[in-house]
């Protein structure tokens, strides 16, 4: 009894970790292996296994088009997003001007701000202006919330880099914009990249505020989110997967070249 | 090199300079003269302006009133870039995404200058690391960081270096062995090197000319010797080494030398050695000057007796006692180990004695503690 009790107080630690990561990796495993589903249309239940999903991901109908969507509005809302946030993000981290502090609550604002509230509103405004919804009205939408989370995501490493090292740029015969082009850029750009891919994957995720303002187009989400009433096609589970593993490679790449650069 | 003021070069003029931070007034209407190819010292506690006076010379700060000139130059209003300056920073400030190699190079690509592999390794070879060209700079020591942000600094050949407080992040032994090497490296290329520092022996060890700084001015300029054997002010007498100060009254004279009262005895002082205005002064003398001896004893010179040791402390190469004189204060006295007697015990009465020349004075209504502690205000002066 006592051994038993010792072996639990010892291994307390790894039996929570493996049910937290059980938790965790179920709903993947699942979309994981019901890609591998050959079913015909709905993807409920297992009826034998086929690689036919994965090698032909675009069988579904429309599939394909919401995902080229959703990536071609992630790429611009990203794009957009992150050049504006930077350029904020240095405007506050940087200068004092009148106004700075109300311009970082309000940039919080759409973070705060339920999507349900934000997408409505933003439809009403495009409505009022007249502007149909569709592509563009999607991308501006995006942009708007992509940028609060590029600011902070930027903010945060202007904050930790060491003005000292731009003032002995300048000390070494940088002017302003060479300093900014050989120092700061360099040494903040870890956290644009953060950024981007920060603003890339809340633009292709997004469902609420993309449903209002997107009009007839389909995105990736809202077409998982249609098919769900009449079944989901195993090629939506097999774009899932594809894009876990694809996250997945890149992290794994980015430790082991972190790494790597430790080490060297 | 870009701009007009980058050729110039010359002695380094102060004028009239202040810097005032709102109500703060951080530097006050200083001017002061750096020979070219000196090696001068900025010393005081922290918060005395030194720093702020540092980043002007560089361009990282404007003077609120003043002009800054090399040689004939005015570079007042230049942009740190267009100044032949260059500074080694208090935390190095290397650019962590360079290598070695392009953290030396940076300056001398940015003037647009061709052919730099020569000049780059020839800076580190000066400094002894070449074998690291290719590290980055986290890899580094604090030490190899140190000599590669000088070795940045100077393969540009500035007209100046400036110095902010380069070795406060070294050991005590690497920082011993790195002042001797700078001292060695501004003979070797002959730059005008400007010091910035707290540490009083640092400053006394490098630099030909200190200027002791307290609350934004300039209390007293010299070679160290001059700085140390005749101080002006209190403060400048208690920062660099220590002082004693004996309240007195000039009471006569005799020939070259004042006669002066210390509570009722008398002692001689030369009168160019005294900065006192009237006949109320502060007599300095240093504790090493002092010599103690045992009251039956005679001695020549200048003598004060009827004082009892208080403490005594054997430090190996000399014994420093505290003793009270019969008027309440007590004195240091340092006295090598060099004479085989042994020390006097706590208790004992003497007499203290001292050649008539070491004697210094002060005007009397300065404070005798001023420069003695370094006030808590840390990092004021630093950002």
């Amino acid at each position: 009894m006592k051994t038993i009790s010792r072996w639990f107080g010892r291994n307390l630690i790894r039996i929570y970790a493996a049910i937290a990561f059980t938790y965790l990796f179920i709903p993947v495993a699942y979309t994981f292996v019901f890609s591998f589903n050959d079913s015909a249309k709905s993807n409920l239940i297992w009826k034998g296994f086929t690689f036919a999903n994965w090698q032909n991901p675009c069988g579904a109908p429309e599939v394909c088009t919401a995902l080229g969507n959703s990536i071609k509005i992630g790429f611009l809302a990203t794009l957009f997003s992150t050049i504006l946030g930077t350029m904020i993000a240095f405007a506050i981290g940087r200068h004092k001007f009148k106004g700075r502090s109300s311009t970082n609550l309000l940039i919080f604002l759409p973070m705060a701000t339920p999507e349900i509230v934000l997408g409505a509103s933003l439809l009403s405004l495009f409505l009022v202006f007249q502007i149909n919804p569709g592509f563009w009205p999607t991308v501006i939408a995006h942009v708007l919330f992509c940028m609060s989370f590029v600011v902070v995501t930027v903010k945060a490493r202007i904050a930790s880099l060491d003005p000292r090292l731009e003032q002995a740029a300048m000390d070494l015969y940088a002017n302003e914009r060479e300093t900014f082009r050989r120092v700061t850029l360099p040494l903040v750009a870890p956290g644009i990249a953060a950024a981007a891919l920060l603003a890339f994957s809340l633009s292709f995720d997004d469902f609420i505020i993309t449903n209002f303002n997107s009009g007839t187009m389909t995105t990736f989400p809202k077409f998982v989110y249609v098919s769900a009433a009449r079944g989901i096609p195993a090629q939506a589970n097999v774009i899932g997967s594809a894009m876990f593993i694809l996250a997945l490679t890149i992290v794994i790449l980015g430790q082991f070249v972190g790494r790597k650069r430790k080490v060297s | 090199m870009t701009g007009v003021a980058s050729s110039a070069r010359g002695d380094l003029k102060l004028t009239s300079v202040t810097k005032s931070y709102g109500d703060f007034i951080a530097v006050n209407d200083l001017s002061l003269v750096i020979p070219e190819g000196s090696f001068f010292a900025l010393l005081g506690p922290s918060g005395c302006g030194k720093t702020t006076t540092l980043r002007m010379i560089a361009g990282l700060e404007e003077p609120t009133h003043g002009k800054i000139a090399l040689g004939s130059t005015d570079i007042t209003d230049t942009k740190p870039y267009q100044r032949p300056i260059n500074t080694v920073f208090q935390n190095y400030a290397l650019f962590p995404h360079l290598t070695i190699f392009e953290n030396i190079a940076f300056g001398l690509r940015r003037r647009g200058l061709k052919d730099i592999d020569d000049a780059v390794n020839k800076a580190l070879d000066l400094v002894e690391l070449p074998h690291l060209a290719q590290r980055k700079p986290t890899q580094l020591s604090g030490g190899q960081q140190q000599r590669i942000a000088l070795a940045r600094a100077i393969v540009n050949r500035p007209a100046l270096l400036l110095l902010d407080e380069p070795l406060g992040a070294l050991d005590l032994k690497l920082r011993r062995q790195m002042q001797i090497e700078l001292k060695w490296i501004q003979r070797e290329v002959g730059i005008t090197f400007v010091h910035v520092t707290h540490d009083q022996e640092e400053a006394m060890t490098m630099a030909d000319t200190i200027a002791v700084m307290n609350e934004g001015e300039i209390e007293q300029m010299g070679s160290p010797a001059e700085l140390y054997d005749n101080p002006k002010t209190a403060f400048v007498a208690n920062f660099l080494g220590q002082s004693n100060l004996i309240k007195g009254t000039i009471s006569g004279s005799d020939g070259d030398n004042h006669i002066v009262d210390l509570f009722g005895q008398k002692i001689s002082l030369q009168k160019n050695r005294s900065h006192a205005v009237d006949n109320s002064i502060l007599a300095g003398i240093r504790p090493e000057k002092f010599r103690i001896s045992r009251l039956e004893t005679s001695t020549s010179g200048n003598i004060l007796t009827g004082g009892k040791v208080e403490d005594v402390s054997y430090i190996g190469v000399s014994t420093q006692y505290q003793v009270l004189m019969p008027w309440g204060q007590e004195l240091m006295v340092f006295e090598q180990n060099d004479d085989g007697v042994a020390p006097f015990s706590v208790g004992e009465g003497v007499n203290i004695s001292w050649e008539p020349i070491f004697t210094f004075a002060l005007r009397g209504d300065e404070d005798a503690e001023a420069g003695t502690e370094v006030s808590p205000d840390e990092d004021l002066d630093e950002e």
